[in-house]
């Protein structure tokens, strides 16, 4: 090792300028030249198709209200299909949109698993991560660059837990499915009930992938509880419902209690009647009484054929708000941790009431709302009677 | 605890009677042709989209719609049969596979192209819906018909092997297809119209599933190993051990779920390898 090359101390001071220069200007051409990319990612098909179907809907609902351009860039909305429950396939998805779309935004992510494989990619290549529909507690903690727009299921289920307590049900058996909401909802749930002096009965978990709620609801009813607390994903509820109606658990006296993911807007209309009654707490009714959200309701049934905007709808259509405000605010050539910086403690108020960003979680600050199923004008609706406002992310 | 007994068997009888109809046709075939179908779950499919299409856009009452729904999925079978699948029974079962479960993916594909992702709505006539009392026990009206159906499918089915002369070409096609091709009989006729009926059950089985399995796209390929499971257990291409296969996979599945909900779901895979060690040919099957 005696004989190695001297360089001149110059070359190496103009080498590592070249360098540095040659590594800035494509990220400054990236982020200048050509139109703002949003990479959305979501299930549009497989068994969680409806949550991509009802984002997607959203996110083109809020860029033909808000226009296709921020400060004069032109805005494009890249949609690709992650089929579901497979993490490795969004993770791909992401590192392809990144690398060959050269998107400046990630969006989407219909269910925990994918947004928390897709955590890595957003961190090394410095890009926001929106969440718009995952819901488990700890998701922007794996990612400085995630930002949620959707809910948690901690802050969603505790008042419904606060309600039961309030409202003379002493014992309560618990359905969730067994995922990662599931357990913070169970888990939330069980706290907060036990704690305002209540009873849990038995706590059952059922498979994500399952067919029959049947058995599982029979075992409910033989318990012989005041209440049954179900939480299963969205697109799941229709089939609840209807084991709850057929075995008669509201003739015994059961009482159906949630969070709004069993009465989601999306197949309310398809429960009918049985689902008159059941209470659940959350953060979005297509029913919520307020100017934007009645003018939101409208245009987005008018835009998808009458169909119902449900919850997993507005956290598409809040993210967009997100991206849009960020970018304003940053300004359209922003880096990645400049608009998320610019997104960190940003409010507003959306069709589901008024919302915040918290700055130190990157996750929702909003209102939650305890709802009660009732018909109107033959359908069924998720009526709003109370609410909590400023419900943080994470409450014990 | 016994009390609850009689439930648990009453449900895992009406479930095991939904995977007889359904999955009867494709034991049969199994073991008539010696197919490997995996794309028996897609005629289902189509008997429970015909009855949802009749049902919301025709206006008709569930109980007229299943007729069709056996019609159009043994249409959808036979018209299959013979412009695909027959090109391929001498085909290497991997290559079967491979083509059935491309059909699957198309089917599942076409299905959501036209019908959205979404889980289809039923509407029950009101005297299926509820329960019915009988000697204390509740007991889903639905599931009680589902079972009186299933039982007169079976027994139709059973005089039509043992009793027909189509029955009797039939039972000789499976034991020995090169024979009964001597004799005169042409096995070719009777592939095709065997092939028909098993979708055409599978059809009925899939619009009388809508209100317990609910039907979505994603149908054939969530339900696919429930079908498998009755063939293997049951021993392909005898009802009686389809029957048999089914109620114990019902039954087991509804029990688990109810007694050990923590360990609920896989107790029917559990019991599968054991049945499969201790019967490699199925419980009444004759050939490996």
């Amino acid at each position: 090792m005696t004989t190695h090359h001297r360089i001149p101390r110059r070359r190496v001071l103009q080498g590592l300028a070249g360098a540095a220069a040659l590594g800035a200007l494509p990220r400054f051409a990236h982020a200048q030249a050509g139109p703002f990319r949003i990479g959305l990612i979501l299930p549009m098909t497989g068994p969680f198709a409806s949550t991509g179907k009802q984002v997607s809907a959203a996110c083109r609902l809020y860029m033909q209200r808000a226009g296709d351009a921020i400060a004069g860039r032109k805005v494009e909305l890249i949609l690709k299909d992650d089929t579901g429950l497979a993490p490795e396939t969004t993770k791909r998805i992401a590192q392809e949109m990144l690398v060959q779309d050269k998107v400046n935004v990630l969006a989407g992510f219909g269910l925990t698993p994918l947004a928390l494989a897709t955590a890595p990619v957003a961190t090394e290549a410095k890009v926001p991560m929106i969440v718009m529909c995952a819901a488990t507690a700890i998701i922007p903690q794996r990612s400085p660059f995630i930002v949620r727009s959707g809910f948690t299921l901690p802050q969603v289920t505790g008042p419904i837990a606060d309600w039961a307590a309030k409202n003379r049900i002493r014992r309560v058996f618990t359905m969730v499915t067994d995922y990662g909401p599931g357990l913070d909802a169970e888990k939330t749930f069980h706290a907060r009930f036990r704690a305002a002096g209540g009873e849990i009965a038995e706590a059952v978990r059922t498979p994500l992938r399952n067919p029959d709620y049947g058995p599982f609801l029979q075992r409910a009813k033989d318990a012989k509880p005041d209440a049954l607390f179900v939480f299963v994903p969205s697109g799941e509820g229709l089939a609840v419902m209807k084991q709850f109606d057929e075995r008669g658990l509201k003739q015994a006296g059961i009482r159906l209690i949630g969070t709004g993911d069993v009465t989601d807007d999306d197949l309310l209309e398809s429960m009918g009647p049985p689902a008159v009654g059941v209470i659940t707490s959350f953060h979005y009714s297509a029913a919520h009484e307020s100017p934007e959200n009645r003018a939101y309701v409208e245009s987005f049934m008018k835009a998808n054929n009458g169909m119902r905007p449900n919850f997993h709808s507005v956290g598409g259509y809040d993210g967009m708000h997100l991206i849009y405000e960020a970018a304003k605010k940053a300004g359209p050539g922003a880096s990645g941790e400049q608009l998320v910086e610019a997104m960190k403690g940003m409010r507003w108020t959306s069709p589901r009431g008024p919302m915040t960003i918290d700055p130190q979680a990157r996750d929702v600050v909003q209102t939650v709302y305890l709802r009660e199923v009732k018909m109107a004008n033959g359908k069924p609706w998720n009526v709003e009677f109370d609410k909590f406002e400023n419900v943080k992310p994470v409450e014990g | 605890m016994i009390g609850n007994l009689a439930g648990v068997l009453f449900d895992g009888i009406a479930y095991g009677s939904l995977l007889f109809v359904i999955s009867i046709g494709l034991s049969v075939t199994m073991g008539l042709m010696n197919f490997v179908n995996l794309a028996h779950g897609a005629f289902a499919m189509v008997g429970g989209y015909a009855c949802v299409l009749l049902m919301t856009r025709a206006g008709l009452p569930f109980l007229a719609t299943l007729p069709v729904a056996f019609a159009a999925a043994a249409l959808a079978g036979i018209v299959l049969e013979r412009t695909l699948y027959q090109r391929l029974y001498k085909a290497t079962h991997l290559d079967q596979v491979m083509f059935s479960i491309g059909l699957v993916f198309m089917a599942v594909a076409a299905t959501t192209y036209f019908f959205g992702p979404s889980q289809q709505p039923v509407r029950l006539p009101d005297f299926l819906r509820g329960q019915v009392q009988v000697a204390g026990l509740g007991l889903g009206a639905y599931r009680l018909f589902l079972i009186a159906v299933v039982a007169l499918v079976t027994v139709a089915l059973h005089l039509t092997m043992t009793r027909t002369r189509f029955g009797a070409q039939v039972r000789a096609a499976v034991d020995n297809a090169v024979a009964a091709a001597g004799l005169g009989i042409d096995v070719h006729r009777v592939f095709g119209v065997t092939f028909a009926l098993g979708s055409g059950l599978a059809g009925l089985g899939g619009g009388l599933g809508i209100d317990v399995l609910g039907l979505d796209p994603t149908f054939p390929l969530k339900y696919m190993v429930y079908f498998l499971l009755v063939v293997a257990i049951g021993g392909a291409g005898t009802i009686k051990g389809g029957l048999v296969a089914a109620m114990i996979l019902g039954i087991c599945d509804v029990a688990g779920k109810y007694y050990v909900p923590q360990v609920g779901s896989f107790i029917i895979y559990f019991l599968m390898v054991v049945l499969m060690i201790a019967f490699p040919a199925g419980l009444y099957g004759r050939r490996a």
